[in-house]
Order: structure tokens, then C-alpha cells, then sequence
């Protein structure tokens, strides 16, 4: 009795099948689904690219300073300089608006759903087991089904990425919900507001410094996915750190690695600042 | 005097299935067992009072008494698992969810022990949100804001967040928010305990002014007597989610409903509640101008004292004769006009025991309680003064 039994439940095979079953009999809506998305990011990343450098530098150090200080702003337009200087300024566009709209996407997806497990235990408690499986399951598994759906590209990537970075935003918007205190929510209702009225008045706005960090959390986490994004086709500094590593490029792949990097800290600073901005609006932590 | 609410046999159980354990506790069990068979747990039992229309109601007990939990049924906060709230003649557990929203944004408001403020609003903001939820334009509402902010003292801080304030101007704002939509009714649910205790004995000096002033219904939460007794024209004292007695302080204090409630009481300070007419005797020995000096001095010889008051045919207070001018003027004939001291102290009958200690001493004679018309309604001697201090036991009341 050392080895295992020979009993054998076909799940993979089933999942499989269902996923066959999927692309097969929706691919109008896959379709329909992948024009969308992929004008989208088309748009953005053109967007991106209209805009001068030196505009969108300038803009990004006053973002910098207004949310964080001078110091941030100014490292922050010293690091897209650099990126500029390793001549990876349109990749780097191209990775910022996959994550811009993955993101966005997660966020609009997320926090919804965050306040609807904030609201119903029945729903938390199958979504969490969810949530776990979309933070731990490897990347590459789920990247197999998207490229059934979607052709290889850009709009595959941000499925994966939003895939990966949903679920702190929505674990943070419940919890952000569920962590209002219990006086506050008890004030407002004796005042007779409605339900509407007490999540729009009272409970997002309390929750709003824990949901920003969930923002802060997700969007770095939609940055990670770069390098993976670009295994299914997207372009951007992914595609170029791929590159580098299939010619054993050492100056390539770091320049690119520490754009991706330099990317991650401006974000992450913004964000965080943002978050803290909202904190410290209404004097202390509370 | 009408009753403005009453609450019949209300209890509250929390627990999967509260229905279910109404019969238990009919049989008599207590909350304990009832924790321990049924992992329920009972907040208030079978509570009824009757709360009358501007009444200053302050319900006591120690923590875990259910009086957190009784205050807020009142506006529905906790939905009584049985029995009826009426307000205003309604039932307002019967209510549909548009009604009670109506209630809560009309006629009952809350103040809380931790304030409850919402620290994303400035202060200002905070003050109107009740007539924001009632969907006020934002002028009349900031107008009407900004008044409650003036009143208690509070202007100039509108644009500021809660966390920026102390304590006691946090409640302040509690307290101007709970009154922007002019409610019948206030609950305030331990608004002081927060407070360091200077502040806490001007905000209670400022709520008692305030009553004065607007006249509402407050219903109290405390579990400090001496702010219960000092506050409430009546008392409700709560153990184990029961009421145990509902009073005023005087009959509390005087008469404790059982060995709980008197060593609740215990340590009061009895001087700030006990009033002149608690503690006066009737005035039986009194002369009045036509009975004439010779009854005077029988009546003083008999009772053994030294002085007598004398009052008119309609009690009104005249003065007092003491028994040497009286068995001088019988001798040179004189009248007692003529021999009539005037300078008697005299108290109002709601003068507190506290009030009353310095007179007593300073005064030789005892102090006389008059009414408006300066009529003789009792007399205070020393004794009195002295003995209503010493609270007596229970047991020794009983026996």
C-alpha cells in the first residue's frame, strides 16, 4: 500500500470540456467581447502616445508632488526621463494602458461585487474560496482557456491581469464596508436613511482609505502581470523583457526590467498618496 | 400629564430563534440558564413603563443590564422580539419600513456614547445630515445647522472634521445634530461616560438648560446614579434585562424596591437629591394671632421649647415669640404683635439638603418652609437635617 490507488475522477479533462463547450457555443459574445476590449487599449495607448513626453512628464511630476512632495514628483519625471533614454517610451505606453484599462476594469468589476459580500454572508462565502483560487492558481493555467477565447494580443492579457489583481480590491472593499463602525452606521440609520442612502452617505465614504489601498494593491498587482501579460501576445515592456530573455540580452532585459520598475514605484506612490490624501483630509486616522 | 410613550411588555432576545425562548422565560428562567440550554441571550425581559410628554426619563443599570439594548428599541434599532412600543398612541413596531424611516427622520433622534459622528463630514455636515437624508435643500438645511451649531457653542468650527475636536465638542455636534430635525423625543445612550468628569458636569449642567428651554421627551442612559438622580424627574433602574423599579429619585432613594436598588444607592450623595419637603415635619405647634399669649405659653410649656411661630388666620407665616417675651408681655398685658420677631428663615420646599445645611446651622431656630404666599407648609430642625444624610439599610426598613 505505498503508492496511491489507481482512482481516477476526470476533473481536468471535464474543465477542458467545458471550456471547449464555451469558446464553441459563445463566440459571438467572445467576439463581441474582444472588439471592445481591444479598441479600448487601442485608444488609450494612442492616447498615451499623442501626448508629447515632456507633457506627460510634467503632468506626472505635478501629480507627483501634489499627491506625494516635490521630491516624489521630481524622481518620478527623473525615472520616465530614463525610461525615455533607453528608447522604450512607446512600450512602455503600451504596458501602461493594458494596465489603465485592467485596472479600471477590476475596479469596476470589484468593487461592486466587494460591496455585495460586505452585505450578503451567503455570497462572501462562496466568493472567497474564488478569490483564493484567482490569487494562487498559476498564471499560465488560466492564460490556457483565454487564449481559447480571444486571439492572441493585447486583450487576452487583460483578462489574465484582471484575473490576477481583482480580488484585493474586492476583499478590501468588504472589509473596508464590514469595518465601519458600528455607532456610525447605527447614527445614521436612527436618522432613517435608507439603504441606499446609508452606502452612499456613510458606508463608502468610511470605507473609501481601505478601498484605496485595495486600488493601490490591485493596480501593482495588474503591473506584476507585465512580463506574463506578454506570453499571450501583448506588447509593451513585457514583450521586450520576453525578447531579451530568448537572446540572452543582459542590456535589454534589465533596462526593461527596471522600467517596469520604475513604473511600480511611480504608481504605487500616487496611489498610496491618493489613499493618504483622503486619510488626512479628515484630520487624523480614524 | 400625557404619555407621550409606552412600552408594554417588551422584551428583546438575541439569537437564532428569539421566539422561541419567550415561553422559557415565562416559566421563569433565568438569563444564565438561558445562555447556557439555548446560547441566547436575553437583553431586556418583559419591560413596561410609561413615559410621559416632556419628562426627563433616565433608565440605570450597571453594564450588562439591557439598558443599551432597551434604548434602542425605541427607534427600532433593536426590533423587540415581543410586546409593543406605543408613541404617540402608534405601535411602532407595527410600522412599515416608509413609516418608521418617518419616525426616525421626524420625531425621535439619538445621541450617542461614542458620539457615532461621521468622520469623513465636517461638523457642519454632520449637524444636517438628518435633514439631508430628509431631502432638504442645502440652504435651509446649513441654516438651520448652523443655529444648532450656535447653540451649543459651536460656531466658528463648522469646516472642521470631528477628529479635530475634544470630547465634549464632539458631543456637542451629537447633540446639535440629534436636534436639527426638532424630534419629539431625545435618546441619549451614556452621551457623558466618554467625558472626563469636569466636562462631563457641564454638559450635564448645558442638557438640563437645554430641557428647560425646548421641553422634549429624553430618554437617559447612565450607569452612574448620581447623574441618573441629578438628571431624571423619574428613574427606571435595570438588572439582568429587568426593570426593577421605576421612580423618582426621592421614592428610589427612600423607598428601594429591593436589597439591590437600596445598595445601588448606597453611596449617593443623598444632600443633591433630598429636598426641604422631604425632610420637614408637619407644623403642629403653631399660634396663631387670635388664639392669644396664654395658649402660646401652655403650648410651649407642654412641648418643653423656648419659641413658638406664630402665624394669621390663613397660615401665613407672622414671625415667632419666644417664651420669656411671652410670660413678660402677659404680665404688662401686651399683645403679641408687640413681642412678634420677624426675622425667621425661611425655604422653599425644593431647596436641596445641601442648600439647607449652612442655614440650619447659622439660624438658632428652626427653618420654615412656605409656600409662593408665604404659608407655612413644615419646619426643619437640625435633626432633620442630619438623619435624611444617613441612607438607612433595606433590611433595617423591612423589619
Amino acid at each position: 500500500m505505498k503508492s496511491f490507488p489507481d482512482i481516477q475522477f476526470p476533473i481536468g479533462d471535464t474543465v477542458a470540456a467545458f471550456i471547449d463547450f464555451l469558446a464553441l457555443n459563445f463566440k459571438g459574445f467572445f467576439d463581441f467581447l474582444f472588439v471592445i476590449f481591444s479598441s479600448t487599449i487601442k485608444a488609450t495607448e494612442q492616447g498615451l502616445l499623442m501626448l508629447p513626453w515632456w507633457l506627460l512628464i510634467l503632468i506626472v511630476v505635478a501629480i507627483g508632488t501634489y499627491f506625494t512632495s516635490w521630491k516624489g514628483g521630481i524622481t518620478f519625471g527623473v525615472f520616465l526621463f530614463l525610461i525615455g533614454t533607453f528608447d522604450l517610451w512607446s512600450q512602455t505606453m503600451t504596458t501602461l494602458a493594458v494596465i489603465i484599462i485592467s485596472v479600471v476594469l477590476s475596479l469596476l468589476i470589484g468593487i461592486p461585487l466587494g460591496i455585495l459580500m460586505a452585505f450578503n454572508r451567503t455570497f462572501a462565502s462562496i466568493m472567497r474560496p474564488i478569490l483564493d483560487a484567482m490569487q494562487t492558481m498559476p498564471t499560465f493555467v488560466y492564460l490556457i482557456p483565454v487564449i481559447f477565447f480571444f486571439p492572441l494580443g493585447n486583450v487576452p492579457a487583460v483578462i489574465a491581469t484582471i484575473i490576477y489583481a481583482l480580488p484585493p480590491v474586492m476583499r478590501l472593499t468588504e472589509l473596508g464596508i464590514r469595518n465601519v463602525d458600528e455607532e456610525v452606521i447605527e447614527s445614521a440609520e436612527s436618522f432613517g436613511s435608507s439603504r441606499m442612502q446609508m452606502l452612499m452617505k456613510v458606508q463608502l465614504p468610511q470605507a473609501l482609505p481601505t478601498i484605496m489601498a485595495g486600488v493601490n494593491q490591485t493596480t501593482m498587482m495588474a503591473l506584476s502581470m507585465a512580463v506574463v501579460g506578454s506570453m499571450v501576445g501583448a506588447d509593451g515592456l513585457g514583450e521586450r523583457v520576453l525578447h531579451a530573455l530568448n537572446r540572452i540580452d543582459m542590456s535589454l532585459g534589465f533596462e526593461a526590467g527596471i522600467s517596469i520598475v520604475f513604473l511600480a514605484i511611480i504608481i504605487d506612490r500616487i496611489t498610496a498618496g491618493i489613499a493618504d490624501k483622503m486619510q488626512s483630509r479628515r484630520g487624523e486616522a480614524s | 400629564m400625557t404619555v407621550k410613550i409606552q412600552l408594554q411588555h417588551v422584551s428583546k432576545i438575541f439569537g437564532p430563534r428569539p421566539q422561541k425562548i419567550v415561553p422559557l422565560i415565562e416559566q421563569g428562567k433565568s438569563k444564565e440558564e438561558i445562555l447556557k440550554e439555548t446560547k441566547h441571550t436575553v437583553g431586556v425581559y418583559d419591560a413596561s413603563m410609561d413615559i410621559y410628554d416632556g419628562e426627563f426619563f433616565v433608565i440605570m443599570g450597571l453594564s450588562g443590564s439591557g439598558k443599551s439594548t432597551l434604548i434602542r428599541c425605541f427607534n427600532m434599532l433593536n426590533v423587540p422580539t415581543a410586546g409593543s412600543i406605543l408613541v404617540d398612541g402608534e405601535d411602532i413596531t407595527k410600522y412599515s419600513k416608509q413609516q418608521l424611516r418617518d419616525y426616525r427622520q421626524k420625531k425621535i433622534a439619538m445621541v450617542f456614547q461614542h458620539f457615532g459622528l461621521f468622520s469623513h463630514r465636517t461638523i457642519l455636515e454632520n449637524v444636517e445630515y438628518g435633514l439631508e437624508i430628509r431631502g432638504l435643500s442645502k440652504e435651509e438645511r446649513r441654516k438651520i445647522a448652523m443655529e444648532q451649531l450656535e447653540n451649543v457653542g459651536l460656531k466658528g468650527y463648522e469646516d472642521q472634521y470631528p477628529d479635530q475636536l475634544s470630547g465634549g465638542m464632539q458631543q456637542r455636534v451629537g447633540i446639535a445634530r440629534a436636534l436639527t430635525n426638532n424630534p419629539d423625543i431625545l435618546l441619549m445612550d451614556e452621551p457623558f461616560s466618554a467625558l472626563d468628569p469636569l466636562i462631563r458636569r457641564e454638559m450635564q449642567l448645558e442638557l438640563i438648560d437645554l430641557q428647560d428651554r425646548l421641553q422634549k421627551t429624553i430618554i437617559f442612559i447612565t450607569h452612574d446614579v448620581n447623574e441618573a438622580f441629578k438628571l431624571g424627574d423619574r428613574v427606571a433602574v435595570m438588572k439582568d434585562g429587568r426593570v426593577e423599579q421605576i421612580g423618582t429619585p426621592e421614592e428610589i432613594l427612600e423607598q428601594p424596591a429591593n436589597e439591590y436598588i437600596s445598595s445601588f444607592t448606597h453611596d449617593i450623595d443623598r444632600s443633591k437629591v433630598l429636598q426641604a419637603e422631604h425632610v420637614m415635619s408637619r407644623p403642629h405647634n403653631i399660634l396663631t394671632l387670635k388664639d392669644g399669649l396664654q395658649v402660646g405659653v401652655k403650648m410651649m410649656r407642654e412641648n418643653g421649647i423656648s419659641s413658638l411661630f406664630v402665624a394669621d388666620r390663613g397660615r401665613k407665616l407672622e414671625g415667632y415669640i419666644t417664651i420669656d417675651d411671652a410670660i413678660d408681655a402677659i404680665r404688662e398685658k401686651k399683645s403679641i404683635e408687640s413681642i412678634l420677631r420677624r426675622e425667621v428663615t425661611t425655604v422653599s420646599p425644593d431647596t436641596y439638603i445641601q442648600d439647607l445645611i449652612p442655614l440650619v446651622l447659622q439660624s438658632g431656630l428652626p427653618l420654615v418652609v412656605t409656600d409662593e404666599e408665604n404659608r407655612i407648609l413644615g419646619i426643619i430642625l437640625r435633626v432633620h437635617v442630619l438623619s435624611s444624610l444617613i441612607a438607612e439599610d433595606f433590611d433595617a426598613e423591612t423589619v
